[in-house]
């Protein structure tokens, strides 16, 4: 079971209420990578409060439930506030992000014990292979959860990400649920300037993969379209979901540019983001 | 000087698959992952024997390791196999990151490691993977001397909590520790007591260690020898208590002089103990190809080699 289960109506407040915090986070220690973060808010949200089966009583090992993994680890200000909001730890802990001693670290690592995270990422590439060892291990363990990982479309230009989809079309990893943040940028420019991805849909399925494709910016596409991927789960292959989504989704200033991918906004932009994130019942950290 | 009567001559890398095999047949949680070397690694019989829990990879040794990183969380102890040069320089960031930082319980095990690899030559004989894998926080190094002393050090990190990095070799040498001998992680095992210069050695150099031993028993010099088969955590105590009863020390290994045990001694010395040290290993230079005992000779990691670099360490005390 989902521990919250939110409707869509409840989700686009959360969401809000997400990128509040993201914004906040990055502002608060002008550093950070608010672009993706954004952009992959509703993936998160919909994970959280709405797909995934999981408690909030975290334990490393997550026998019989729902595992996720952020491979695109500089992310983290969307996994913090989604864990916190999701009831892992506390919502003032937030204030720590990237500050020394925190648990918060700039990328997602698990030497300081942060409840809700088993690996440690940030150098690209190495996400989707965690997942599908772990995914490996629930099949040992007669375990029929599912396991997710995010991972960027930039970061696919990494070469294990390719020995890892060989890996698990060939073992029948039919218990992973991969997504790559399609919003087309990355830190030299937009994707096809920098490294040309092709055709992700044909690549993925010419390795062997069932490959999904989803409007991540929208919950009535992102949840019908994890529906399928469950239900494409357990049939021998692996699944993919393609998620089309716009980097700094929600503030129009950070809307579609490589630009804020890792750049806070100075005072005055984090009000106007503010202004434009408005939640009925804002309850900031 | 001891005498150290053995009937064999084996590999270590044989011993990995035996210590695999037995692992297999006690440990239900061990698992084996390969990057298409399961001959090479002797890891066929824990394949035969346990199917479901033995993961071939291909040779995508990146994948292997966040692989291996994954299972943990599921409470397995993954054994990965391929060569040290694999294991190691190849796939540092997935180690660094998945593994070390991430705390993760996984046994790296390499073998070929070293010039003893022999005629593929320097791409395959890494002779930096001690000093890659001690530098990382969390992880163990442990580099054992024969085929008894691999079974055994390949049983006993399975049940130590923590990523492990274990290293063995090709060429067979030889059995001469005890097979019941218990292996402890990170404590010396004193081969031989002595008075005039301590020989501390590692690997296959621990054998030409006792070779060199003999040699100098003849001159009528007294050497302690310390098998170091784990250099980190380095067994500092047996260390400083055999220097400060000979004044002087030999380091040898099948490795860098750069990052290995020797590296690990003068920094332990320096700080504690300052103490005439002579290093056995490689200076500075990549291997070639050649016959195992050739390349040894040629890089000076001999039993000879040994001799001299005791007889310098007691002139400067």
């Amino acid at each position: 079971m989902n521990p919250h289960n939110k409707s869509i109506e409840e989700l686009n407040q959360i969401a809000s209420q997400v990128r509040r915090d993201i914004v906040r986070m990055v502002h608060a220690v002008n550093s950070g990578h608010p672009g993706g973060s954004l952009g992959c808010t509703d993936y998160m949200v919909s994970l959280y409060f709405k797909v995934m089966n999981y408690s909030t009583d975290f334990k490393m090992d997550g026998t019989g439930e729902d595992l996720f993994f952020l491979s695109n680890g500089h992310i983290s200000p969307v996994w913090y506030s989604t864990l916190a909001r999701a009831g892992f730890f506390d919502v003032k802990e937030l204030a720590t992000f990237r500050k020394l001693n925190s648990r918060l670290q700039g990328h997602p690592a698990t030497e300081e014990g942060l409840e809700g995270i088993r690996i440690a990422s940030g150098s690209l590439g190495q996400g989707l292979s965690v997942a599908i060892g772990a995914a490996q291990a629930k099949k040992l363990n007669k375990d029929n959860s599912l396991v997710y990982v995010l991972m960027g479309d930039g970061e696919v230009e990494e070469g294990q990400v390719w020995e890892a989809a060989m890996y698990a079309a060939h073992n029948k990893m039919d218990n992973v649920i991969a997504t790559i943040d399609k919003n087309g940028q990355q830190i030299d420019g937009s994707t096809d300037q920098v490294l040309g991805l092709g055709d992700l849909k044909a690549k993925f399925e010419a390795f062997g993969w069932h490959v999904l494709e989803a409007n991540g910016n929208s919950f009535e596409s992102l949840l019908p379209a994890f529906d399928e991927a469950k239900a494409a789960s357990g049939k021998g292959k692996p699944v993919m979901i393609l998620m089309d989504t716009e980097m700094g989704f929600g503030v129009d200033f950070m809307m579609g540019s490589h630009k804020w991918h890792g750049v806070a906004p100075n005072d005055e932009q984090l009000e106007i983001a503010l202004q434009q994130l408005a939640v009925e019942k804002a309850s900031d950290y | 000087m001891k005498d150290f009567p053995y009937s064999e001559t084996k590999d270590t890398r044989s011993g990995f698959g035996a210590g695999l095999l037995e692992l297999g047949r006690t440990n239900p949680n061990v698992v084996a992952l390969c990057a298409d070397l399961t001959g090479s690694l002797k890891m066929d019989a824990f394949q035969k024997e346990c199917p479901e829990r033995f993961f071939q990879v291909g040779i995508a040794e990146a994948n292997m390791m966040g692989l291996a990183a994954g299972m943990t969380i599921g409470g397995k102890i993954p054994f990965t196999g391929t060569f040290a040069n694999f294991s190691t320089g190849r796939v540092y960031d997935q180690i660094r990151q998945s593994i070390a930082y991430s705390g993760k319980n996984v046994k790296i095990c390499a073998s070929h490691a070293g010039l003893t690899l022999g005629e593929d030559g320097a791409t395959h004989q890494i002779l930096e993977d001690v000093g890659m894998m001690k530098m990382l926080p969390h992880m163990t190094v442990i580099n054992p001397c024969d085929f008894n002393q691999t079974k055994a050090a390949t049983i006993a990190i399975a049940d130590h909590e923590g990523p492990v990095y274990l290293r063995f070799g090709r060429p067979a040498v030889p059995n001469f520790t005890p097979a019941d001998q218990k292996f402890e992680i990170g404590k010396a095992v004193i081969l031989n007591e002595g008075t005039d210069v301590t020989i501390v050695a590692t690997g296959h150099l621990v054998w030409k260690a006792i070779l060199a031993g003999k040699i100098l028993a003849e001159k009528g010099i007294s050497a302690e020898i310390i098998n170091i088969h784990t250099i980190k955590p380095l067994d500092d105590a047996a260390i400083l208590a055999s220097v400060g009863k000979t004044k002087c020390v030999v380091s040898a290994e099948e490795h860098q002089l750069n990052g290995g045990l020797g590296d690990s001694i003068a920094q332990l010395l320096g700080r504690q103990l300052p103490t005439p040290l002579e290093m056995v290993g490689v200076n500075d230079s990549f291997g070639e190809s050649g016959t195992p005992d050739q390349l040894m000779e040629k890089y000076g990691l001999t039993e000879q080699n040994i001799v001299d670099a005791a007889e310098r360490a007691m002139s400067r005390k």
